[in-house]
């Protein structure tokens, strides 16, 4: 029997059928999925750990232990998690444990489009990269094998185009592994898993190895596959890029590989001789061409294909036809077709109607402040018409930049602000830094009880646990008093005249200081209050209230209107409205 | 096995999933190849959602190149608009004639297409263009989130497949308690253009 999946479903079924048990991730766009559809399994164990170093860290002991183990997390978690990842290449492990990075070409929710298979080289760990739900199911098992085989780390490698697109994928009727009856002994082998350098320095010739015995293996495995053609054009891609490219080249021969990294070198050079011209089919960076070219091979690849943005077969069409390698399509858009699409509104995402950042976006932008911002919801209040908010760089770095801010002194006042789960995640360390080396940083956590800007994921505060439990909540206030902060505030953002009364009290005080902007998210909880109107005849159409970029309020002919299906109740333009138009009965 | 290929597009929360997912099963049952391709990232902020439906003998991308949709299926009328280059020459496009101002609208920084500006940018590929009122409707029938399977059920007039095939896709995938709901919402939409 057949069932659609997504690519991160299938990713959570193939676990589950090879008996994975243990399952950590941090959630992060397009990966999310993954640990949620995992968790639903019976007998598993499946949790949202606090970043994606620390899920890692949790898959790595479990394997250590000789479990099955599967830690999942988004392009740029592989960055906090990197320091984790180089160790479990040296130690290996016992059970077998897979990575899986999911990579957002074209940055549909991301702020980079690294290329994450430069991390199996950097790391020095095999990488494989399913083409669509089934293999990504089938790839699961395969590089867990692999990882038991050759005692290391596998990691897989997704993008958006896979983990969110859905294919049939066949159903098995086998029941995964049993556990053991008994939990087994854990294995203490000092200098395997032990890595101070005398150890370390006996490991790395041994990874060394490995890669060679991956590479032969590379060259015989089934997951690298020869699909012979008609053409001269030989085409060597993996996952997405070869659904595109054979649909754009149906006649030509394939490489198709399954296995990234490292690259079968025999098969390549097979290759190459059959055909006369190779292409190679790649998103992002000229991995596989790069390496190709060292074995001497000549391919066309990035002189076709760009190295920013995704593919689509469109372009991989277009690209190909501009280079000679296909017939020009004869699809020119008219001029005017394209100016009158390209007049079209755009539809950028908002703050939602009800969201409690958008009251604390109004006091921030009224009080003048810089705001050295983080990741999240929030970081919406970068957009215009609230423009409130003036950094983004990576999870985590409010803090740390506001206090290097505060360093080198500049004239305007300034706040760190950041999110509750982004908070958790990588908002700790920096917070402590403010207090140790004694800056008047004021950071601003915006609670909203969840990690909303990835669909709603429980965190460390919230008291609920990715398998639906109840735990101990870490207590905001609690904390950041017990590591030595004096003045702290709790404040609700809809409440924005006391808010911006502490917001001064802070910003005049020399101590560093934390204000809490608590208020649930309005969509988790599914809140919503009698909608405010606007009175026609007292509104002056003076815009006050459209400066807080509230999607229900609209400019009509000579006054502001308020619509009542998406309004969500919460009050705030009423408070900024100077003639007392709007009104809720 | 021809291919058909649709392109759903709307607003974030107006349906287009659950009736993508629809599609998609009934492409499966009716025993075509299927791919479904969404983004999904910011789409509950209020942002565009678009997803990519193939069904074929074989389908390889999960994205449909331009000029290939077979049936354009339009949530909003703004957002519809947006996609004459990828209809296939001659083919259809299903409008839900309603509208959501973006924010630069609201604002009253920029205009919100005419009826006739939409339908002439969809003429520029399509060959006809089908306006439903289907919020209207869904309003009338008491739920306005049924407008998608409105939509669907209009469409499947044109696909074919058996009645009993969509309905039975259209009711597995909906909640229990909205069952009989979303059954009327599609045989209604199936009535719209028979009339
Ligand atoms: C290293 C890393 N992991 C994950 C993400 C994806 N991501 C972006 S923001 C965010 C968390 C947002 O939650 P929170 O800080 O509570 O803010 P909210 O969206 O709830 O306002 C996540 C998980 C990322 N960008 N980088």
């Amino acid at each position: 029997m057949k069932k659609l999946m997504t690519g991160n479903e299938a990713i959570a079924y193939g676990a589950y059928l090879a008996g994975v048990r243990v399952g950590a991730a941090y959630p992060g766009t397009p990966s999310t999925e993954i640990m949620e559809s995992f968790a639903k399994y019976p007998g598993v164990s499946s949790e949202w750990a606090p970043n994606e170093k620390v899920a890692l860290d949790v898959g790595t002991g479990a394997a250590y232990a000789g479990t099955r183990a599967l830690v999942a997390m988004k392009h740029v978690g592989v960055n906090v998690a990197a320091d984790s990842l180089f160790y479990g290449v040296y130690t290996g492990l016992k059970g077998g444990l897979v990575i899986v990075t999911a990579d957002d070409p074209d940055m549909h929710s991301s702020q980079n489009e690294q290329d994450n298979r430069n991390y199996a080289r950097f790391a020095k760990l095999p990488m494989l990269e399913p083409a669509d739900s089934e293999e990504a199911k089938q790839f699961v098992g395969l590089a867990l094998d692999m990882s038991e085989k050759f005692d290391t780390p596998v990691m897989l490698r997704s993008v958006t185009r896979l983990s969110h697109s859905s294919s049939p994928v066949e159903m098995s009727a086998a029941a995964p592994p049993p556990l053991p009856a008994e939990p087994p002994l854990y294995d203490r082998n000092i200098p395997k898993y032990v890595m101070v350098p005398a150890y370390a320095r006996q490991r790395h010739p041994v990874i060394e190895e490995r890669l060679k015995k991956l590479a032969a293996y590379a060259d015989s495995s089934p997951l690298n596959r020869l699909e012979p053609g008609n053409g001269s054009l030989g085409i060597i891609a993996a996952g997405v890029a070869y659904q595109y490219a054979r649909e754009v080249f149906p006649e030509a021969t394939f490489l198709k590989l399954g296995m990234v990294y490292p690259l079968p070198a025999k098969l390549i050079r097979e290759f190459a001789a059959r055909v006369q011209t190779i292409l190679v089919v790649e998103e992002l960076d000229p991995f596989f061409e790069e390496q190709i070219r060292l074995m001497g091979i000549d391919v066309r690849g990035k002189d076709v294909f760009p190295v920013t943005g995704e593919l689509t077969p469109g372009l991989v069409r277009r690209y190909a036809a501009e280079a000679g390698l296909l017939e020009e399509t004869d699809e020119t858009t008219e001029v005017t077709t394209a100016a009158a699409l390209a007049a079209l509104p755009i539809r950028p995402p908002m703050l939602c109607p009800g969201c409690g950042h958008r009251g604390l976006f109004h006091v921030l932008r009224e009080a003048g402040v810089v705001v050295l911002g983080d990741i999240g919801c929030y970081t919406l209040g970068a957009a215009p018409p609230l423009s409130a908010l003036h950094t983004c760089g990576c999870m985590g770095a409010s803090i740390g930049v506001a206090h290097g801010v505060a360093r080198a002194g500049v004239k305007d006042r300034t706040v760190a602000v950041i999110g509750d789960s982004t908070f958790f995640h990588s908002g700790i360390h920096p917070l402590i830094n403010v207090l140790y080396n004694n800056s008047s940083v004021t950071t601003i956590i915006t609670d909203n009880s969840v990690t909303a800007m990835t669909g709603h994921q429980q965190h460390p505060g919230t008291g609920i646990t990715l398998q639906g439990q109840q735990t101990k909540a870490v207590q905001l206030e609690k904390f950041v008093r017990s590591i030595g902060y004096e003045k702290v505030d709790v404040c609700d953002p809809y409440d924005m005249d006391n808010l911006a009364e502490v917001l001064t009290g802070h910003l005049k005080s020399e101590q560093p200081s934390v204000i809490i902007a608590a208020r649930p998210c309005v969509l988790h909880i599914r809140e919503k209050n009698k909608p405010p109107f606007v009175d026609p005849d007292e509104c002056t159409d003076c815009g006050t209230c459209l400066e807080l970029g509230c999607p229900p309020l609209m400019q009509e002919e000579d006054h502001v209107s308020i619509d009542p299906l998406l309004c969500n109740g919460c009050g705030i333009c009423m408070q900024v409205c100077p003639v007392g138009a709007i009104i809720r009965e | 096995m021809k291919k058909i290929d649709f392109i759903l597009t709307g607003v974030g929360g107006q349906g287009t999933i659950l009736a993508s997912n629809v599609l998609t099963e009934v492409g499966l049952a009716l025993g075509y190849d299927v791919k479904k391709a969404e983004v999904l990232g910011m789409s509950q902020r209020g942002g565009t959602v678009e997803s990519h439906v193939r069904w074929g003998e074989k389908v390889y991308s999960p994205l449909i190149e331009q000029g290939e949709v077979d049936y354009l299926l339009g949530f909003e009328m703004l957002e519809a608009g947006r996609w004459p280059l990828y209809i296939k020459k001659g083919a259809m496009a299903i409008v839900n004639r309603y509208r959501i101002p973006p924010p630069a609208v609201n604002l009253g920084k920029a205009k919100y297409p005419r009826e006739e500006e939409v339908e002439s940018l969809l003429k520029t590929a399509a060959g006809r263009v089908l306006w439903i009122d289907a919020m209207k409707i869904a309003g009338d029938l008491g739920n306005p989130a049924v407008v998608g399977v409105i939509l669907l059920g209009v469409l499947s007039l044109q696909v074919g497949g058996a009645l009993d095939t969509w309905l039975e896709v259209v009711k597995r995938l909906v909640p229990a308690k909205y069952q009989e709901l979303n059954e009327k919402a599609f045989l209604t939409g199936r009535e719209i253009v028979a009339a």
